[in-house]
């Protein structure tokens, strides 16, 4: 990767629909042979910018740099990127082979180099021998491939995915994230990838853009984001995290739950509020006399490599991950390691995150709810409107 | 296992006892009278087997003084075939050119458009076919409305009742809903993101209709065409009011043999329509089947 060498530029880029923000002042660059992922809840304006750059949509305000050159006005066909649709978007009416030939014969490259390139790219896709295949007739996994193949058969500069993983089961989305990251190596195709899964995203990314409310949040590296996020949104969203109230009193030392503990952050001044995590892996279960905190555990549930527990520690639900086994009602001491503990400034989200009071598997699962059932929900609302007006 | 035979079995009763009443009314009302219109085509009037009826269709001629006044001698029912197909084309593709920009813009507008433009499209079907055939004869006659209407602006007359112009005009009017409606409903069916995704490999906007929207709107294109070319051709109340009866087509010749109680030709003569008709939808259908695969 070649931080010098700016693929895509957005500056400044704001977009609003029907005047609800969607976007609000975006910059961001995109650097040449990089995987980047936009990541973040549902409307938080990803797919927006993703369609934005591919030139679906245009921007209200700023601009779209392009190797260099503005394309705010560039229609999607004269651009050199191409995009992978959340539910593929291939055309019905043509096979496999026509649907991956569909831009070379738009090109009106000649035949014997239109086989050459779909024979190349249906093997890098692993489906050479599918060519004459109905599209309608493959399975997910296989359409997504097409997909793939279709959108890479041009040589773009750069290929956007729009959560291209979303549709698949769980067993196959881990193995198209390990091809999709191949794929990438192999052409050197910058990619820009939407999701919401934030594992997707930490475990395939070269940099991360963490995305809310049409804001960028953070922007780096998956060790950096998940390591040093940078307020209670990022943190939160990332991972599982115990954030707390607490109070810097000077460099290297806060107080948070009514103790002092020893820190590595610094720099933030004296006796000033701020926001601190602990991640639910780095706390130590200890005999009750040794912890820095106390607390009676609330629930327990076992996931396999783990435990997850829940311990309520003067009012506040800590999340604990951990190998050892304890007893729901127990009283059990918690012990924190100073490079355990992360120290953020205060933010509009502090206070919004990490406690786990409300917190249960049911809860998380409707949070996932995708953009598109969404949508879908919204079209049926409307549709039901315009149904009672007609009835008037 | 026998348990869920059992319910198997009784809901292939239960669907076969739904599909009962029409197939009942099929049989009746749709095979036998095209069983009665072959038999009457091929029989004489005392019922013994006959071709002559078909080779009359053929072969039958008349004379006929041209606009210089020189008499000829013409195949007739070939000639009035020919005349009818004429204007049945140039309906049905009338109609095509307009119906189909027409369904695109509506299929792509917002939720409430699209169901008030084809409840506008719809609208004149609810009106009785003489009703709307008679207020365009006398929209069209050379006092008519639309004359007037140029009068003032102030501008010359245009003789319109009696030729073909009227007639095309009529059978437009009438039979638009029926080729907007097919190919509106696979078009509102059709997935944006298809159209997105063309643009994305390289499209422009002609090429995206082009290699996308046409080739899936294909089948609605094809029932369009089929549900305005065969009424069309066989329409002749049309050409009766707003040809003022000059421009004689088959569907005029059936109705006059059979008022003529002339049975056995009209049944003839609707045979041999139905059979070439018959023809040449079998060939457009192959014609879009090759395609789609292609």
């Amino acid at each position: 990767m070649n931080k010098e060498n700016k693929i895509i530029e957005l500056k400044n880029v704001s977009k609003s629909f029907d005047g609800q923000v969607v976007l609000d002042n975006i910059n961001l660059y995109i650097c040449d042979n990089e995987f980047l992922t936009l990541l973040g809840p549902s409307g938080c304006g990803k797919t927006t910018t993703l369609r934005i750059i591919a030139g679906f949509e245009t921007a209200d305000e700023g601009d779209v740099i392009f190797l260099g050159d503005n394309i705010n006005n560039l229609p999607p066909h004269k651009r050199n990127v191409n995009t992978v649709f959340q539910r593929y978007a291939l055309f019905p009416h043509l096979n496999v082979f026509e649907n991956v030939a569909f831009p070379l014969r738009e090109k009106r490259v000649p035949k014997a180099e239109i086989e050459e390139k779909v024979s190349e790219m249906l093997k890098l896709v692993a489906l050479s021998g599918f060519e004459k295949r109905s599209v309608t007739s493959l399975s997910g996994g296989q359409q997504q491939r097409v997909a793939i193949a279709r959108a890479l058969v041009n040589s773009p500069k750069v290929l956007l995915l729009d959560e291209p993983l979303a549709a698949l089961d769980l067993k196959l989305r881990k193995d198209m994230q390990q091809e999709l990251k191949k794929i990438q190596k192999a052409t050197g195709i910058t990619f820009v990838f939407v999701t919401h899964d934030q594992e997707e995203a930490l475990s395939m990314s070269d940099t991360v853009v963490v995305m809310s409310e049409g804001r960028i949040q953070q922007i780096g590296t998956p060790i950096d984001i998940y390591n040093e996020p940078k307020n209670a949104f990022v943190a939160d969203f990332i991972g599982e995290s115990n954030i707390l109230d607490g109070v810097m009193l000077e460099d290297r030392k806060v107080r948070f739950s009514g103790h002092v503990f020893a820190c590595v952050d610094s720099g933030f001044g004296k006796q000033t509020p701020v926001d601190v995590v602990v991640r639910p892996e780095d706390v130590d279960i200890v005999p009750v006399e040794k912890g820095h905190l106390r607390g009676v555990v609330t629930s327990v549930t076992f996931l396999g490599v783990y435990y997850e527990i829940i311990v309520d520690i003067n009012g506040f639900k800590w999340m604990i991950q951990t190998t050892d086994f304890v007893d729901v009602d127990e009283r059990i001491g918690l012990y924190i390691e100073p490079d355990a503990i992360h120290i953020m400034e205060k933010s509009e989200y502090s206070g919004m995150f990490g406690d786990y009071s409300s917190f249960s598997m049911e809860m998380d699962e409707i949070g996932e709810l995708e953009e598109e059932d969404l949508e879908e929900l919204g079209e049926v609302v409307e549709a039901a409107e315009a149904e009672s007006e007609s009835a008037e | 296992m026998k348990n869920e035979n059992h319910v198997r079995r009784r809901s292939k009763r239960i669907e076969r006892l739904c599909l009962g009443p029409y197939s009942a009314w099929a049989v009746l009302f749709i095979v036998v009278p095209l069983i009665f219109v072959a038999y009457y085509a091929f029989t004489d009037n005392s019922f013994h087997f006959t071709t002559a009826n078909i080779t009359r269709f053929f072969t039958a001629t008349s004379k006929v003084t041209d606009d210089s006044g020189a008499a000829k001698e013409v195949h007739t029912y070939l000639l009035i075939f020919g005349r009818s197909l004429k204007l049945a084309v140039i309906s049905t593709i009338l109609c095509l050119l307009m119906g189909y920009p027409a369904a695109y813009i509506i299929s792509r507008s917002s939720a409430r458009t699209q169901k008030i433009m084809i409840t506008l499209i719809m609208i004149p079907m609810w009106m009785n076919f003489l009703i709307r055939t008679y207020a365009w004869m006398t929209i069209l006659q050379d006092t008519g409305i639309f004359n007037s209407f140029l009068g003032l602006l102030r501008l010359r007359p245009v003789h319109i009742i009696g030729t073909e112009s009227a007639v095309v005009i009529g059978m437009v009017y009438d039979y638009f809903p029926y080729m907007i409606l097919p190919i509106y409903s696979v078009m509102a069916k059709m997935d944006i993101k298809l159209l997105e995704a063309a643009r994305d490999l390289g499209c422009n906007g002609f090429g995206v209709l082009r290699r996308v929207i046409w080739p899936l709107s294909l089948p609605g294109v094809i029932s369009g065409v089929n549900m305005v070319l065969i009424p069309s051709i066989s329409t002749f109340y049309i050409s009766q009011k707003l040809g003022n009866g000059k421009f004689y087509l088959i569907g005029d010749a059936i109705e006059g043999q059979y008022t003529a109680n002339n049975l056995h030709f009209a049944a003839a003569i609707a045979f041999i329509l139905m059979v070439v008709l018959l023809v040449a939808m079998a060939f457009m259908q192959r014609g879009a089947n090759k395609k789609a695969v292609a």
